[in-house]
């Protein structure tokens, strides 16, 4: 497991010079740098092309089903720029993004750049505050499990995790909606009549946040329980945990100073995997409960389809996983000195 | 204990008790705010395209329209007829090409400015010159020659041709001296609160994908709202705002299937309504697609040309059996393609003239015609090859594909096979705007002026040359029908008027270009223990929501003097239970896991 989910640099042996010059590190860096740029190039233009093999006309789209006039078609071509030759609307397109201009949504008449931007927010907030509760309670549970493994506490919390991870979370979200009764609102951020006051509106969303967290939560921690839990039943039998035992030192401080620090690295580069996709993470719970996040808005734009919108999402989540991986390679460098000494 | 664990352990308590506390403070803060007066609130289940009524094209958004704004004539709630809205009485000279509207003195603006004809004539006039203004709502002012103020009061609309339509112009009117200073209609959000209108109720903030508010507007010419307050809640998840409506959270849903409907029935506090749509749902029979120019395009099955093919087909299709299995009950049959919602309009067919279940007669009009069954029971065509059709049905929208399942069974009986399968609606779309399909579901949504659906099946309705710019429902092109349909657009008397549209149907039923299949329910509930006065429209059997008006919310009053229900406050209280036994529970361990660390250190 720790050979799949660590960079294949950790196999090879340490250089032998104890320095490492510094124009290494920043060749490292420039590097992933580059292939992040061309990583996000390659990604514009396929949400360009991915959305333009899609059948159907979009002004037919739009104007389906209420009163048109062949002129007022034509107008709406002219107005979205969908008459002119592919080339040239990829062109434009990349020329907008240069200019941080992701085009008009079709539905919504307003700057895809603006409607992503209100989205971020709420979206960050849900998955930002989901991911860090399904760490901790994933490697809590994992370490413990790990450490009793084999006893009742490692049998029921397994067992437990995976019946939650394989549970559909619209399933999930829905019941927990049911049973939790009038304790938690149906839905949303926010309630239109609360004060605007800063105080009122944080309960609030505080209080909106619980039932989609918690969904969130039950779903995504056991992966981070099962990797803690199996990366470190492997240190369990090495040799200097026996070292530090026979030091005296207590169990409690073995887990804790040799033990798990150790064990921690595929955890770590699961969860920068993970960051990556934490924008996009939430789109079943976004949707169960009416959070008016990115997933929500992706959901939105492909039931209408909205290609202007769609791109802008796309091009957005797909560049967030690639900005979160060149973070993950760079802090590797610090957590792991193995790749570091390459 | 490490320092980390300790502050982990108490920021974890922290959340916990702020997350819990929060319903206990939050209805406190809400009641204090709410005080001035009743809010409705209404479960929204689609969200708003936008705010400017020259673009928003969603059904939620023109229901806001209505609300925000008024309109030349509105729609009786009693029976959809035209009836007075900003003109108060209008007339039309002998030749039906000069309509004089007198707009009613003493209407107001939300800012306190007097709506006069010249904002009416601004409207239309922007629509006729500005292509983007045109967007929504600019079939409407296709005909129109000039719109001028005479004066204050005095408007006068000149036409190309005679249109009967000039009482259903669904056309929202803005105030002149703010949207003459917008310089891209096409780009302005209209989202400066609180926007300036002259309906019901005044947009006063909107959070997209979150909530609508509206606050009541006193000087509404036909007297204030009795509530003070409109919010939409918007709920992407249609079983939450069922929920929702249980709770309490909202008063008003809208759009519920049969099975949510059912589920409700039991809560004494809900009051059901179920109501005549105004959507027909349909299978087309492709009758042979072509162009404008009578090009045939397409690869519609040959034998569908016969339009005792197509009818034969129909009679092999049980609408009852949908009706009751598909509709779980909440529909009606299918006749003619406006719904018996619009009384004055629909068509009630004949003996004869019905489509009757009988798959036997199916069955011998199509052994008569030379479709001989082969071996495996299905018919050869007369190319030799086996009668075999593709059906289409959209993978959004469940009762289609559930129908699909019948009819190819049914198609079966008759010898006829079925290639059937469920594709997205833009693919539909595309489908059938090509003409490439043999049998497909489609359906419509249709209006109180019955001019709009009955003009989709006219033979210039068809795509030109280039396979662009048409908007057929069906391609269907029948000189007898077309003539009907410019019969009724110039017929000013409203009885003479439903009688050639309901011949028209008739027609429309005798080609058989698609089998109108059945009239869903639209299915809605609230909370009789907070609202009633809700105004259906039409009267009895009619829609509360997604009305040709704003009867419904705008009847709306307060029911008794209530206060907000027990099940609130024994939710706090179980709030306020669990956050102090989880502080509890969490403190608890805490200070045990520190004894308990506490002696390790001593051993």
């Amino acid at each position: 497991m720790t050979d799949l989910l660590t960079p294949g640099e950790q196999t090879e042996p340490p250089a032998s010079t104890g320095r490492r010059s510094s124009s290494g590190t920043l060749r490292f860096v420039l590097g992933k740098l580059g292939g992040a740029v061309i990583s996000v190039a390659f990604v514009a233009a396929l949400g360009f092309l991915l959305f333009r093999v899609l059948p159907g006309d979009p002004v037919l789209t739009m104007t389906r089903g209420r009163p048109t006039t062949p002129e007022a078609l034509a107008e709406l071509r002219l107005r979205f720029g969908l008459d002119d030759p592919l080339w040239k609307q990829f062109l434009d397109y990349v020329g907008g993004l240069f200019r941080g201009d992701f085009g008009t949504s079709y539905a919504y008449s307003r700057p895809v750049g603006e409607m992503i931007l209100e989205r971020v927010g709420p979206t960050l907030l849900l998955v930002g505050t989901g991911t860090v509760l399904a760490v901790i309670l994933g490697m809590w549970i994992g370490i413990r499990g790990a450490w009793e493994h084999g006893s009742r506490f490692d049998r029921t919390t397994t067992s437990l995790a995976l019946t939650l991870w394989s549970v559909p979370t619209f399933w999930l979200g829905l019941l927990l909606l049911m049973v939790t009764g009038n304790l938690f609102p149906s839905g949303g951020m926010v309630d239109p009549s609360t004060p605007k006051e800063f105080l009122p509106q944080l309960l609030d969303i505080g209080h909106h946040l619980v039932l989609p967290c918690i969904t969130f939560v039950a779903v995504v921690y056991a992966q981070y329980q099962l990797v803690m839990r199996s990366s470190l039943l492997e240190e369990m039998g090495a040799d200097y945990l026996n070292t530090a035992r026979a030091k005296g030192m207590r169990e409690d401080m073995v887990r804790r100073k040799h033990a798990v620090p150790n064990a921690m690295l595929p955890a770590i580069t699961l969860v920068f995997l993970h960051l990556g996709l934490v924008v996009q993470g939430a789109i079943t719970v976004e949707t169960v409960f009416s959070w008016p996040g990115l997933g929500l808005l992706l959901y939105e734009a492909l039931s209408y389809p909205d290609l202007p919108l769609l791109q802008g999402v796309f091009t957005v989540l797909a560049g967030s996983v690639v900005a979160m991986n060149v973070v993950a390679d760079l802090l590797y460098r610090v957590f792991d000195p193995r790749v570091r000494a390459v | 204990m490490s320092a980390g664990r300790r502050l982990a352990g108490f920021l974890s308590a922290l959340v916990c008790g702020a997350l819990l506390a929060a319903p206990v403070a939050v209805p406190a803060h809400a009641q204090q705010e709410q005080q001035p007066g009743p809010v409705l609130r209404v479960g929204l289940l689609q969200n708003i395209d936008s705010l400017n009524p020259f673009l928003a094209v969603f059904q939620s958004s023109t229901e806001l329209g209505r609300l925000m704004y008024d309109f030349l004539n509105s729609n009786a709630a009693k029976d959809n007829a035209p009836a007075p809205g900003l003109a108060e009485k209008w007339e039309s000279s002998p030749d039906k090409l000069t309509w004089t509207y007198t707009i009613r003195s003493g209407a107001k603006w939300s800012d306190g400015t007097s709506i006069t004809a010249k904002d009416v004539a601004f409207t239309y006039n922007l629509m006729m010159t500005n292509d983007a203004a045109a967007t929504a709502n600019g079939s409407f002012v296709s005909t129109f020659e000039s719109v001028t103020a005479k004066d204050e009061r005095t408007l006068v609309i000149k036409t190309k041709t005679p249109q009967a339509t000039m009482l259903s112009l669904d056309v929202p009117i803005v105030p002149e001296h703010l949207w003459s200073k917008v310089s891209d209609i096409g780009k302005f959000g209209n989202d400066q609160m609180p926007v300036v209108g002259s309906g019901p109720f005044v947009l006063t903030e909107h959070k997209p994908d979150q909530f609508i508010r509206l606050k009541a507007n006193k000087d509404y010419w036909r007297g204030a709202p009795k509530i003070d307050e409109l919010q939409f809640i918007y709920f992407k998840n249609s079983d939450a705002a069922v929920q929702a409506l249980r709770k309490g959270e909202v008063d008003l849903i809208n759009r519920l299937t049969p099975t949510q409907y059912q589920a409700l029935g039991g809560d004494a506090n809900i009051t059901l309504n179920k109501a005549q749509g105004r959507r027909f749902s349909e299978l087309l029979i492709n009758p042979g697609a072509a162009t404008r120019d009578n090009v045939a395009i397409g690869d519609g099955n040959a034998a569908l040309k016969d339009v005792r093919v197509r009818k034969a087909i129909s009679q092999g299709i049980d609408t009852k059996a949908l009706v009751d299995r598909v509709l779980k009950g909440f529909g009606e049959q299918g006749k003619g393609i406006i719904p018996p919602v619009f009384t004055d309009f629909h068509w009630e067919p004949t003996a004869a003239e019905a489509n009757k279940f009988d798959p036997a007669a199916a069955n011998k009009a199509l052994d008569d015609l030379g479709y001989r069954k082969g071996a495996d029971g299905v018919r050869i065509s007369t190319d030799g090859k086996p009668l075999k059709l593709r059906l289409y049905a959209r993978n959004d929208r469940p009762n289609d594909v559930t129908s699909g399942e019948y009819i190819k069974q049914w198609m079966l009986d008759i010898g006829i096979a079925v290639d059937y399968t469920t594709i997205s609606g833009n693919q539909m779309n595309e489908q059938t705007n090509t003409g490439n399909y043999d049998l497909a579901f489609s359906g419509w949504g249709t209006n109180p002026d019955p001019d709009y659906i009955l003009s989709l099946n006219t033979c210039s309705q068809r795509p030109g040359a280039d396979g662009k710019g048409g908007t057929t429902a069906s391609y269907m092109c029948d000189r007898t029908y077309d003539e009907l349909y410019a019969k009724q657009l110039a017929e000013f008397d409203r009885a003479k008027r439903a009688e050639l549209v309901k011949q028209a149907q008739a027609r429309y039923n005798e080609v058989r270009p698609s089998l109108v299949l059945y009239y869903e329910n639209a299915l809605e509930a609230y909370r009789s223990d907070k609202f009633s006065g809700f105004a259906k429209q039409p009267e009895g059997n009619g829609v509360i929501r997604e009305q040709n008006g704003v009867w419904g919310y705008y009847g709306a009053v307060p029911a008794g003097a209530s206060e907000s229900g027990g099940s609130s406050n024994t939710g706090v209280l179980i709030g306020v239970v669990i956050a102090i036994v989880v502080i509890g529970g969490i403190a608890i361990v805490v200070l045990s896991r520190r004894r308990k660390a506490a002696s390790d250190d001593r051993e």
